[in-house]
């Protein structure tokens, strides 16, 4: 059951309780209800049509590929996805929202009764019920920087949007951090969202009460109550969300001492409150008394959506191995860290990619350096993902391979990966036009052993001696070797060359 | 040169592709009969002149080069202006929309035009076709050819006006429950509602999206079908239209009907009718019988219409029909706030909502905020289940009662108005009398069926009178057939004294 928390031994027990709304746009081609592409970023209004802007007499045709995402993620979600759903509309006035209505999915939505299982810091994992996953149309966005008026820009308007809605069952700021971290990871991983905040492709909407009284029995009216439920709406980053969490339980908690009884569900109902980015703060925007009656009722435009066994088993044939199963697999197979079973499980083609070098036979350690290394600087530096930096598996295996057959030193190595993510090609071909690759000639390594040991007689004495900065001066000798041969000597050669040379007498 | 405009389409389509009259003369004809006649009837929003003489210029040249010209090669049509042309206005006859530049062309236009019709304007109507009488227009009333001081009925009355008066070959309407059929009664000529799905609604401005279809209004049953083949067949961008196979109903019009089984529909046939429409019926059910179809009586008994103590009727369907259109219409007709396009207020507004506000009211007439409202109120949280849901049950039951009777027969035959014609202003002060008008048609819609209504000539005050056939979903081939058996029983319709007064 929840974790509860006790403020001290007088008063009750405090248990958060949060539901969380998702909602993720997809990235299809076209948009739900139209034929107009679903691109972010070009100038206002150049993606619209007469359906997406609402004119008179347009009409809506499903875009298939979007209902195709939503089963994929419903499945994913362990949801069911019922043989039966259908379109309705969800009327409210809004300029944003051409026809005054939004195209969405009420009582039957495609998804419904799932669950996601967060994993959390210490190894802990919380099983998230979701209670259902509909798609509906995304309305456009009011533009207030112009001069004189609000602008309205329909870009947006009719992007197939998806959402997620989970039961009650998050009761801390670590778990909402964790689920929906979690869904961004899960949609990635399908390939059906970008889910880039930056683009507004996920925008949160937490709903939070604190349950005061026995944490053991929540909804047992007998055994506490529930404070007002707050909804925030509109949250599109983890900071903010996160922030809001925090802001509203603090501010749950000081009515609780203020008020008692009469900060409660019962007595004061829902309100909808707002997030104010530049104070940090929630402010309040309404309440029940002001709750918007939408009048959904089956849209008569669109034919309702029979999602045959056929289909739902064609789709989930698609979905493969979960991120968090793939995670699971990391860990225990290839022995990687938390942290980089983590990154490289951050969207599907990564983990694909790590998976194929390994495959083709590249050492896994060296595998995981490399892409945790350079590679993950460049993606930081692009903003795109591990796969996308267009490094081939094969070419990850080969650098691999022969960093672990001593062909290249570790710099070496950094050189053939920079050319590699400039301008691809093969690491052999690219180690031997860089000049980098190892010399294996017995004698030319001896004598850049000798050489050093000759210019620094003063560490290498110390080697011999097994003074106590011995270890200090053997990696200064590697490094003075490494200097004179230009990086080619391999290090496991000149490791042994220099402990033999340096036995201790 | 009179005897033109006394050509019907195909009469006129056939004279154009023999040379016998270019389709440049046709529209002159047509635009100098609007010119003389439509300040009296007002049966035109607008006339697009120079457009439908460089359209029918066209069509000549293509003629002269020996091309093809199309199944409507040269005719001049009107089109309702509740249906979107690219070019003009599409005002759906409300000051909301009086200046309305639609951006794109309707399915049914563009496939008018692709057929080489020439497109004279757009007609009159009901605001945002919602009415019996095109009173309710924005600008002004139509009248009735048959008698200006009458109504021409509604909504499509501009369409089935100037079809009557001879100021286009033919017309499209749109019917929602009773939109062409019930004007075509009143004006006296062809008017056909096709079967939900049958042709496609993009473009056709939203009244009740689940009831709304478009149709031919014409001077005869073959001009209808003729109308009809060129504008029926799925669409992509409508999903509720129809992926089947379009007949060529032109052709199987004049093939022999055997073993036709008629139905006499028993709700409709109550005493409450008039008399006079009553007779006609009878005539008709007659000329079946003596063309050697099965006549029976057969029971809707959830479109039944019921007279009260003080003569109001009453009906089921009708109730089930004003719930369903107007929570359409309510969600419809949301999109007309000022902001976007259409009117909008000149004062000066304190906020968002005060803009929607005064923009609504001061675009939407009487009759549409009306029915706004009790859209509105039928779909708030509480009302729902008692009133929406509630009307889709009745419509089950309708389309049951339906599904029943075509089991039995081909075609039903019935009135298509409790009355003929009545004068301007006789029903306007209440609307629950004017939503009577469609007692008979409103079914047809809810079931989603096909029905047409065919001239059954005059009453004694010299007024036309309609009856009206349905069939099952997709049988407009039997459909046709039948009206063109009654029609060639009852002989040529009679065109108003108007007409053929130049």
């Amino acid at each position: 059951m929840a974790p509860t928390e006790a403020e001290n031994p007088t008063s009750p027990t405090l248990t958060t309780v949060i539901g969380l709304e998702i909602h993720c746009e997809l990235d299809t081609r076209t948009k739900m209800f139209c034929r107009c592409l679903n691109r972010f970023g070009d100038p206002p209004n150049t993606h619209t049509c007469p359906v997406c802007i609402g004119m008179p007499g347009a009409l809506p045709v499903m875009n298939r590929q979007a209902v195709d995402m939503t089963i994929k993620a419903g499945l994913a979600l362990n949801c069911q996805v019922p043989e039966f759903t259908k379109w309705d509309r969800k009327g409210y006035y809004y300029p944003d929202l051409p026809k005054n209505y939004q195209i969405s999915q009420y009582d039957l939505p495609l998804a419904r009764e799932g669950y996601l299982d967060v994993p959390l810091p210490g190894g802990r994992t919380s099983r998230i019920r979701v209670r259902r996953a509909h798609l509906e149309e995304d309305a456009g966005k009011n533009v207030h920087d112009l001069a004189a008026h609000t602008g309205v820009d329909l870009n947006r308007a009719g992007v197939p949007l998806l959402e997620i809605v989970s039961e009650p069952d998050i009761h801390s700021v670590e778990e909402v951090m964790g689920y929906s971290r979690s869904m961004r990871r899960l949609v990635r991983w399908l390939g059906i969202s970008q889910a880039n905040m930056q683009m507004g492709h996920m925008r949160f909407e937490p709903n939070i009460s604190i349950w005061v009284g026995d944490g053991q029995r929540i909804f047992d009216e007998s055994a506490g109550y529930f404070t007002p439920i707050l909804e925030i709406k509109n949250l599109n980053s983890f900071r903010s969300l996160e922030k809001t969490v925090e802001w509203i339980i603090d501010y749950h908690r000081a009515q609780i001492i203020e008020r008692g009884r009469d900060w409660s569900l019962e007595k004061v109902g829902k309100q909808n409150w707002g997030y104010r980015d530049d104070l940090e703060c929630c402010e309040f925007q309404r309440g029940k008394e002001e709750a918007h009656d939408y009048r959904y009722f089956p849209d008569p435009d669109l034919a309702p959506v029979r999602v045959e066994a056929a289909w739902r088993d064609r789709i989930a044939a698609e979905i493969g191995e979960l991120p968090i199963a793939r995670k699971g697999r990391y860990l225990a197979q290839y022995q990687l860290s938390d942290k980089e079973a983590d990154a490289l499980t951050e969207d599907a083609p990564t983990g694909d990619l790590l998976d194929s070098a390994v495959k083709l036979g590249g050492p896994v350690r060296r595998v995981v350096n490399l892409m945790m290394g350079r590679m993950m600087a460049a993606s930081n530096q692009k903003g795109s993902t591990l796969a996308q930096l267009g490094v081939s598996a094969e070419a990850l295996a080969e650098l691999a391979g022969m960093m672990e057959a001593g062909k290249l030193s570790a710099s070496a190595a950094d050189r053939v990966m920079e050319v590699l993510l400039a301008e691809g090609g093969k690491p052999l071909d690219i180690a031997t036009r860089l000049g980098v690759l190892a010399v294996s000639d017995a004698s030319a390594i001896e004598a850049w052993v000798d050489a050093a040991i000759a210019a620094n007689a003063g560490p290498a004495e110390q080697v011999r001696t097994g003074d106590k900065k011995a270890k200090q001066a053997f990696g200064f000798l590697m490094g003075a070797v490494m200097k004179l041969s230009g990086g080619k000597a391999p290090p496991a050669a000149v490791k042994q060359l220099l402990e033999q040379k340096l036995s201790p007498k | 040169m009179a005897s033109l405009r006394q050509l019907s389409a195909l009469g006129l389509r056939k004279a154009i592709a023999a040379g016998e009259v270019s389709a440049l003369e046709a529209a002159r004809e047509y635009l100098g009969a609007i010119d003389e006649l439509d300040g009296q009837l007002h049966c035109f929003n607008q006339v697009h002149r120079d457009r439908a003489l460089e359209r029918a210029g066209a069509i000549d040249r293509k003629r002269a080069a020996g091309e093809p010209l199309g199944p409507l090669g040269g005719l001049p049509l009107a089109i309702k202006d509740n249906i979107c042309t690219a070019y003009g206005k599409t005002t759906c006859s409300s000051k909301i929309l009086a200046d309305f530049h639609s951006p794109y062309d309707a399915t049914a236009v563009s496939r008018l035009e692709a057929a080489g019709a020439v497109v004279l304007g757009k007609t009159n109507l009901d605001e945002f076709a919602m009415g019996s009488s095109t009173e309710n227009s924005g600008f002004a009333p139509t009248r009735n050819p048959w008698d200006v001081s009458r109504v021409p009925g509604g909504s499509s009355g501009g369409s089935a006006a100037a079809a009557a008066a001879r100021l286009c070959a033919a017309a499209l309407g749109s019917d929602t429950g009773g939109s062409i059929r019930q004007p075509a009664s009143f004006c006296g000529v062809v008017g056909l509602k096709p079967t939900y799905g049958r042709v496609s609604r993009y473009g056709l401005v939203a009244y009740g999206s689940s009831l709304d279809q478009i149709g031919p209004i014409a001077r005869n049953v073959g001009d209808a079908a003729l109308l009809l083949s060129v504008i029926a067949g799925h669409d992509g961008s409508d999903s509720t239209s129809l992926d089947r196979p379009v007949p060529d109903y032109l052709a199987e019009l004049d093939k022999p009907l055997k073993n036709l089984r008629v139905g006499l529909v028993s709700e409709f046939h109550s005493q409450s009718l008039w008399p006079e429409i009553r007779q006609a019926v009878d005539r008709c059910a007659e000329a079946f019988g003596a063309a050697g179809a099965a006549v029976t009586e057969v029971s809707l008994p959830h479109s039944r219409i019921d007279a009260g103590p003080d003569g109001i009727l009453s009906s089921y369907a009708v109730a089930c029909y004003y719930v369903v259109a107007m929570a359409e219409a309510s969600s419809n007709l949301a999109r007309y706030d000022g902001v976007h396009y259409g009117h909008r207020t000149a004062k000066p507004v304190k906020d968002i909502i005060e803009l929607y506000c005064r923009s609504r009211a001061e675009g939407f007439g009487q009759e549409v905020k009306r029915r706004i409202m009790l859209g509105t109120y039928a779909l708030s949280a509480g009302y729902y289940e008692a009133y929406y849901l509630k009307a889709l049950k009745v419509r089950r039951l309708i389309k049951n009662d339906f599904d029943a009777a075509f089991a039995k027969c081909d075609v039903l035959l019935g009135p298509t108005t409790p009355e003929t014609a009545f004068p301007l202003g006789a029903k306007t002060a209440d609307p629950l009398t004017m939503y009577l008008s469609d007692v008979y048609t409103i079914s047809a819609n809810l079931a989603g069926l096909p029905g047409i209504s065919v001239p059954a000539g005059l009453s004694r005050e010299n007024l036309p009178i309609g009856v009206q056939l349905l069939s099952g979903a997709f049988n407009e081939p039997v459909l046709l057939r039948a009206a063109r058996l009654l029609e060639v029983a009852l002989g040529p319709a009679p065109a108003p004294p108007l007409a053929g007064s130049n």
